[in-house]
């Protein structure tokens, strides 16, 4: 969804959930190529089309928001990052090196006790480093939450799932 | 050269105060009044409107400002205007947003700020109207630059007025209304994430078109959009040539005339037996500018489970909102209904249904057991329209005496009345006629209030004095919050929890105090003769009626029931014999 960048658009947006009781999975929000005009992408959960179509009006009734755009079931490009600390002793580090590879994950950071791993893909790529890090002790996880837009020249499609991405 | 003509103007546009340019841009837009309140943050502003030439009524609280101007938008069909100071003042004012909100008025509303500088450091009279109030705005701004305030004001008022109407806040910090600027308010609005569609979409209209020639039993369900349409007179023109019968939402009411054979009466919690029957047996249930709100609908489980749906309204979102609808027509009321005049097609083949409608109308009418040792609030309303030919404005609260008044006076013409439909705001009735009578000075304005209502607002008395608008002030005393008793009466096993107040006062007495004529009623002659003396007087006057205190409003689908199960039918004794 692309908005107008004006000051409380974020709270105007995040409003509308509120009030008519949407819960928001994730947001992320941040410039587009034109100058004064941002990108949002929120990830909710919906029980049915008729809810996800109701959010889609209702977004663009917003005097701010300029297009609404349901990706849910597009071939889209999405991506998320994800900042994981994980406790690695160094006998266990190159153990964890090996780990990251496959998924093009890096360490951003290392101190005596512990390794920043710095992953971006789907959600479904950082969940799973995420799961196979946990055994060694996670000690902070920040996620920034999806960003995405459809790939090419695609064109919006018919029909909705949960969860939705607009 | 175009280019240097453009700058040759700038120069010569003189630079004024942001004050200035605020009372210049009310000129602009031809604003005929404007309701507020002065304090600190707005004290540059109503230095510039001292010698104006604006009118300007001071409203005794802001909450009276917002419900005038919501009575002022009502009727004349323009945006009502508002005025308050920043902190207390703004956030007197929020009753009111949500009201016109709820029920889609034109308002642009001005609140003061406390300075740039300060915002946000709890500074004295310092709040975040524009937080408190983005949910209940169409849209709000804050201005932050002197130069953009000729086109912020330009946008509100485009904003509040197109589409679906609502109200649009402005908030202007201290600052901004004493630093000067260049005024320019030529400039065209230009809005590319606000573009409401006006005109019908051919394929769909063709769609209802031919489920009108397959329905045996269809119907009209017309709300409020039709009135801010303007489109009472294709209305009717739509629903004679189709032969389609025509309910009226509280909101819609005068929409389309009363007395007409074609319509069935209001729909809902209070509707007519025949209404509430139509919806629950249609077949094609055309909803016309009306948000399938659910003291119309009843439980959704039972609304009308077998007919194909057509919504036309304005506003996308209101469509398949609460209802599944198969023929979704976005679209001004006026125009999808001018598109379907002019469409060929088979009309409907109603007469059964319509000889159906006219035995549930001769059976199950409105009624009531009257009782001239009392005054019955029923027959009250009945005298009032006799009395004003049904021909008057009038304005209420939230309440019994609200569905009496939509029930007993028979709407006829558009425009005549205004209540407060989505919000159920007591305390609106007597501010909004204030306004109501500003908008239409030769008409005959009546408040109809109930004795707690009227006490939230009474003081805009005062006004009503002072500029001695003959509004006919009639207060339904039945010494309770009537409608909260009735629900104890019927689902809370009469246990009336804080709804009696059998110490209210003198009301007469309290008018006077007003400098107001006052008279109070308690028998039916009584009030025949208090009636025909306020008629009779171009003068304010306030009316107590001492009502039968334990009668409720009948008929009645109880909350979670459907439309058919209405309780409260009175079947009319002669179709009994």
């Amino acid at each position: 969804m692309t908005v107008n960048n004006r000051p409380g658009v974020l709270n105007r947006i995040t409003g509308l959930f509120t009030k008519r009781h949407y819960n928001i999975e994730s947001i992320t929000v941040g410039h587009t190529e034109i100058e004064g005009i941002s990108r949002m992408t929120f990830v909710v959960n919906v029980e049915d089309e008729r809810t996800a179509e109701q959010i889609t009006k209702q977004l663009n009734k917003q005097i701010d928001v300029l297009k609404v755009n349901d990706i849910t079931d597009q071939a889209i490009v999405a991506r998320e990052l994800a900042l994981i600390k994980v406790s690695a002793a160094p006998a266990v580090r190159q153990e964890i090196y090996t780990l990251i590879e496959p998924f093009r994950a890096s360490i951003v950071d290392v101190s005596r006790e512990s390794l920043v791993v710095q992953v971006t893909g789907e959600p479904e790529k950082v969940e799973a480093l995420i799961d196979l890090l946990k055994p060694y002790g996670i000690k902070e996880v920040a996620r920034t939450g999806t960003t995405a837009f459809t790939r090419g020249s695609q064109k919006t499609a018919a029909s909705y799932k949960t969860p939705f991405i607009i | 050269m175009a280019n240097m003509k453009v700058e040759e103007k700038r120069k010569q546009r003189t630079r004024i105060s942001g004050a200035l340019m605020l009372i210049e841009a009310l000129k602009a837009e031809k604003v005929e009044v404007i309701f507020g309140y002065p304090g600190g943050a707005v004290l540059p502003i109503y230095d510039k409107l001292y010698d104006s030439g604006l009118f300007h009524v001071l409203t005794r609280h802001e909450q009276g400002a917002i419900h005038a101007a919501e009575g002022y938008a009502r009727i004349s069909g323009k945006p009502g205007v508002v005025i308050a100071t920043s902190g207390p003042g703004a956030t007197n004012i929020v009753t009111g947003l949500t009201d016109a909100m709820m029920d889609s008025l034109p308002l642009v509303v001005f609140t003061g700020q406390v300075a740039s500088s300060v915002i946000g450091s709890d500074a004295f009279q310092e709040a975040d109207i524009l937080g408190i109030t983005m949910p209940i705005t169409k849209h709000s701004y804050q201005v932050r630059d002197i130069q953009e305030l000729p086109k912020i004001i330009k946008e509100a008022f485009h904003i509040a007025t197109t589409g679906r109407p609502g109200p649009v806040l402005i908030d202007i910090p201290k600052d901004m209304t004493t630093l000067e600027g260049e005024f320019d308010y030529e400039q065209d609005v230009q809005l590319p994430g606000y573009q409401p569609t006006i005109h019908p979409n051919h394929l769909q209209i063709r769609k209802l078109v031919e489920a009108v020639s397959q329905a045996k039993k269809p119907v009209i369900l017309a709300g409020a959009g039709v009135l801010h349409a303007n489109a009472s007179k294709e209305l009717q023109q739509y629903a004679e040539q189709q032969n389609i019968p025509v309910i009226h939402t509280l909101l819609g009411l005068g929409g389309f005339p009363a007395d007409h054979p074609l319509f069935l009466g209001m729909a809902g919690m209070h509707g007519t037996y025949t209404a509430n029957m139509a919806l629950y047996e249609c077949d094609l249930l055309i909803n016309i500018g009306a948000r399938f709100d659910d003291r119309v609908t009843g439980n959704l489980k039972y609304f009308a489970p077998n007919a194909t749906v057509a919504h036309i309204d304005i506003d996308p979102a209101e469509i398949g909102k609460n209802v599944p609808t198969k023929i979704p027509i976005v679209s001004d009321a006026k125009e999808a209904l001018k598109e379907l005049v002019h469409q060929e097609g088979k009309p409907a083949d109603t007469a059964a249904w319509l000889a159906q409608l006219n035995e549930w109308k001769m059976k199950f009418p409105l009624a009531y057991q009257n009782d001239a040792q009392t005054v019955k609030p029923q027959k009250l309303i009945e005298m009032i329209y006799e009395l004003t030919n049904g021909e008057a404005i009038v304005t209420t609260d939230v309440g019994q005496h609200q569905m009496w008044a939509a029930q007993y006076y028979k709407f006829n013409k558009p425009h005549r009345w205004v209540t407060s439909g989505g919000l159920g705001t007591m305390g609106f009735g007597l501010p909004a006629a204030i306004g109501a009578q500003l908008a239409d000075k030769n008409a005959t304005v009546v408040s109809i209030v109930g004795d707690a209502g009227f006490q939230m607002t009474l003081q805009e008395l005062s006004v009503i004095q002072e500029l001695n608008l003959p509004i006919k002030v009639v207060i339904v005393n039945n010494q309770s919050l009537g409608m909260v008793r009735q629900w104890q009466q019927l689902f809370y096993e009469k246990r009336y929890s804080h709804s009696l107040i059998p110490n209210q006062p003198d009301f007469v007495k309290l008018a006077e105090a007003y400098n107001i004529k006052a008279f109070r009623a308690k028998t039916e002659e009584e009030a025949v003769n208090v009636l025909k003396q306020a008629f009779s007087l171009k003068e304010p006057v306030l009316l107590d009626f001492h009502v039968k205190a334990d009668e409720n409003v009948y008929p009645m689908v109880a909350p979670g029931k459907g439309l058919h199960e209405m309780v409260g039918v009175k079947p009319c004794e002669e179709s009994l014999q």
